[in-house]
């Protein structure tokens, strides 16, 4: 008998796993760093090659398949004619770092400097000493494995060819904006962002543009005590583009996140967020708003573990979804015993404009402390009928009124956004996607 | 303005007849009141005038200004001047007042083409109506009917009809759940409007609207016909005997 033969079934998928990781891995090669960020990339892909890559009969896989994602060429994505002035936040004054393609654009971009900043591109750190940096690059997505595995995080430690080690040491009032701009329909873009929010420091981190034509994001978010980080991100309008992003945040005492999502289009997107509440008294909300037309597939999959006491958190995730476009959440708090007086709040919602769209959902609570508050729901439904001849009563045509219950449907995650003059631009994006499906 | 002839509608989804044979006209500057008992087909009226699903009209036609209102869309009924004040009014989470009213003017004035309203205008205009309707200034910035108490909401449709300057207002009792003051604003409403030429339909229980709207015409409803038409004075005498003595007269059936 072969020693293969022995293995029992789930040790034989773990091997066949493990040789299709190790198949996929064989031709890569590592970019150029410095001392410190080479050693992290190897760590990385070690652990990758231990964890494997993903497939369909992974738990949390079973909804959304990664094949286009691990494959080793990004499928092509056709250029959505927008122009780049037309791209959200512009009209926010704002610190820009642009890439193009997933590179860098020095001409485009500010300075990378600003007062209470420290701002250092990934590709000029690897052979500098940035303590605060070196000791969270891959660190929080190696602590964000366990206990369910983000392989294509680890990933992205091991190959991301730039991205942004930015410092907060004061409040910040103008927000720091990285702009993934595209030009070539088969480029791919692998950026690795670490955010470090010291404490009573406080910063607002904005993403938007479609990137390219396969996107690989992870960003690591340290917000130290009394610290405030806030994320808006507008994720782009490109039919064909495929996205796996993931944030990684641990928060200290009193500290807050607040972090929205806009995802209008993509042919595939999985946004990742795993969110550690480890100082008392700490917020942190991750909220999102989807709307897909056709070939969509969206998903949000989320993990909240409270493990100090007396912290909140909220997740609010909606969907919009027609002509045969899918919708997953997956979602999780986790509350460690001693994280009593815990308030947990999780939500997701899908509204489906026809009968051939999909909401699958996967709200999970585990919790060991007794003295908490935590609720769930998830819901998909229709346009209600007589809501809508309220509004048609009252003359607004059809489309415009269903715009309206549209935008109505939304407007819980849009209140996550806390400045009210970047969820106004983000509900500039909705009204345009309302009246055009697009 | 309105001429309802030989009505009979159906419910779409059973074999339910509701109304079988309604004929009635309202003239311009006129109001006319429905009253009847519950059941006996005053909201169907009220929803099939605006185009609501669920109906199918098995026979006869309603007019409105030489429209036929059954090959038209709600909103199309509303452009052309229909006003329905609803029995319940909706609540939609998620949607201002304010931003419903606005987007509603000027979806009306776009039908119509004419220009829109500034946000300015706008804002001038509906303020100075609610102050007139007496309704609290906070109420526009809430999102609609959500929270309202049965009279705010009744008030808030009064706003909408003001706001709208409709030609035919159908209010479906708009009294029910407004104490006298509310109802006093309400019938000052109706009657500014009804001096500008508009016509009315008012469907009430009560006589008390009546006192403060004095209808030109009532009609008796019941068991999906009209089953007697008089003046102001019909409506005091179901007030005083309530409607056993007219429909058993009339040999129509509650
Ligand atoms: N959508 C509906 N489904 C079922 N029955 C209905 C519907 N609409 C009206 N009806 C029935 O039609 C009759 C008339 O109702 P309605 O028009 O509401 O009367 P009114 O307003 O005079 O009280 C009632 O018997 C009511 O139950
Ligand atoms: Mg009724």
């Amino acid at each position: 008998m072969t020693a293969v033969a022995k293995l029992g079934p789930r040790a034989a998928r773990r091997a066949a796993k493990l040789e299709a990781t190790a198949s996929r891995l064989e031709a890569l090669t590592l970019p150029e760093s410095g001392e410190w960020l080479r050693r992290a990339r190897e760590t990385a892909l070690a652990r990758l090659r231990e964890i494997g890559l993903p497939d369909r009969r992974d738990e949390y896989w079973k909804f959304t398949d990664p094949a286009t994602l691990v494959r080793t060429d990004a499928p092509a994505a056709a250029l959505f004619e927008i122009t780049d002035e037309a791209m959200v936040f512009d009209a926010i004054d704002r610190l820009r770092v642009v890439f193009v393609d997933g590179v860098f654009d020095p001409d485009a971009s500010d300075e990378l400097e600003a007062e209470g900043l420290e701002i250092v591109r990934l590709a000029d750190a690897g052979g500098r000493d940035i303590h605060w940096a070196q000791e969270l690059f891959g660190a929080l997505e190696a602590e964000g494995q366990d206990p369910v595995t983000r392989p294509l995080a680890a990933l992205n430690t091991a190959v991301a060819t730039d991205g942004v080690l930015i410092r907060a040491t004061a409040r910040v009032a103008r927000p720091v904006s990285l702009i993934y701009r595209r030009r070539d329909p088969s480029a791919e873009l692998a950026l690795h962002h670490v955010v470090k929010v010291e404490p009573g420091a406080e910063l607002t981190l904005l993403e938007n543009g479609p990137g390219a034509a396969r996107v690989s994001t992870v960003t690591e978010m340290c917000i130290g005590d009394g610290g405030v980080l806030h994320h808006v991100r507008a994720q782009g309008r490109d039919h064909e583009r495929r996205a796996i992003t993931h944030l990684f945040a641990r928060l200290g005492e009193q500290s807050v996140l607040k972090s929205f999502t806009l995802s209008a289009n993509g042919a595939l997107t999985r946004n990742e967020s795993v969110v550690w509440l480890n100082g008392k008294g700490g917020s942190a909300h991750v909220a999102g708003a989807a709307m897909g037309d056709g070939a969509f597939h969206h998903d949000d999959t989320v993990f909240i573990t409270h493990a100090a006491p007396d912290c909140e958190s909220r997740q609010v995730f909606k969907k919009v979804l027609r002509h045969g476009a899918v919708g997953v959440f997956q979602g999780k708090i986790l509350v460690h015993q001693a994280a009593q007086l815990t308030d947990g709040y999780q939500i997701s919602q899908a509204l489906l404009l026809d009968e051939t769209s999909q909401f699958l959902a996967k709200p999970e609570l585990e919790i060991y402390a007794d003295d908490v508050k935590c609720s769930h729901g998830s819901t998909s439904g229709e346009i209600d009928a007589d809501q809508l001849f309220y509004l048609r009563a009252r003359g607004l045509p059809e489309e415009t009124a269903k715009g309206l219950l549209v935008l109505a449907f939304l407007a819980e995650a849009l209140d996550e956004i806390a400045r009210e003059d970047l969820a106004e631009e983000i509900r500039e994006k909705l009204r345009g996607w309302v009246s055009r499906h697009r | 303005m309105l001429e309802i002839k030989n009505l009979h509608v159906k419910l779409e989804e059973e074999d339910k007849a509701i109304l079988k044979g309604v004929d009635l006209t309202v003239e311009a500057g006129k109001v006319h009141a429905i009253m009847g008992p519950n059941g006996s087909g005053k909201s169907t009226l009220a929803y099939v005038l605006s185009g609501r699903d669920g109906y199918e009209v098995t026979e006869g036609s309603i007019m409105l200004e030489g429209h036929d209102l059954l090959d038209m869309e709600p909103e199309e009924r509303a452009a052309i001047g229909l006003f329905l004040a609803f029995q319940y009014p909706v609540e939609i989470p998620g949607v201002g007042n304010m931003t419903f009213m606005r987007t509603a003017v000027n979806a009306l004035r776009k039908a119509r083409g004419e220009e829109e309203m500034s946000s300015a205008e706008f804002l001038k205009a509906v303020r100075a109506k609610a102050k007139e309707l007496k309704i609290d200034a906070e109420m526009l910035k809430r999102p609609v009917n959500v929270g309202f108490s049965g009279g705010e909401k009744k008030r808030n449709e009064i706003l909408q009809m003001a706001m709208l300057e409709p030609k035919m207002c159908v209010l479906d009792e708009t009294d029910s759940g407004l104490d006298v003051d509310a109802m006093r604003l309400v019938a000052d409403g109706v009657n500014a409007l009804r001096d500008a030429g508009r016509g009315f339909l008012v469907i009430t229980h009560y006589q008390r609207l009546l006192d403060h709207i004095r209808p030109d015409v009532v009609h008796i409803m019941a068991d999906g016909r009209i089953v007697k038409t008089g003046g102001p004075e019909l409506a005091l005498e179901v007030e005083k005997n309530g409607y056993a003595d007219i429909l058993a007269e009339t040999g129509a059936a509650a």
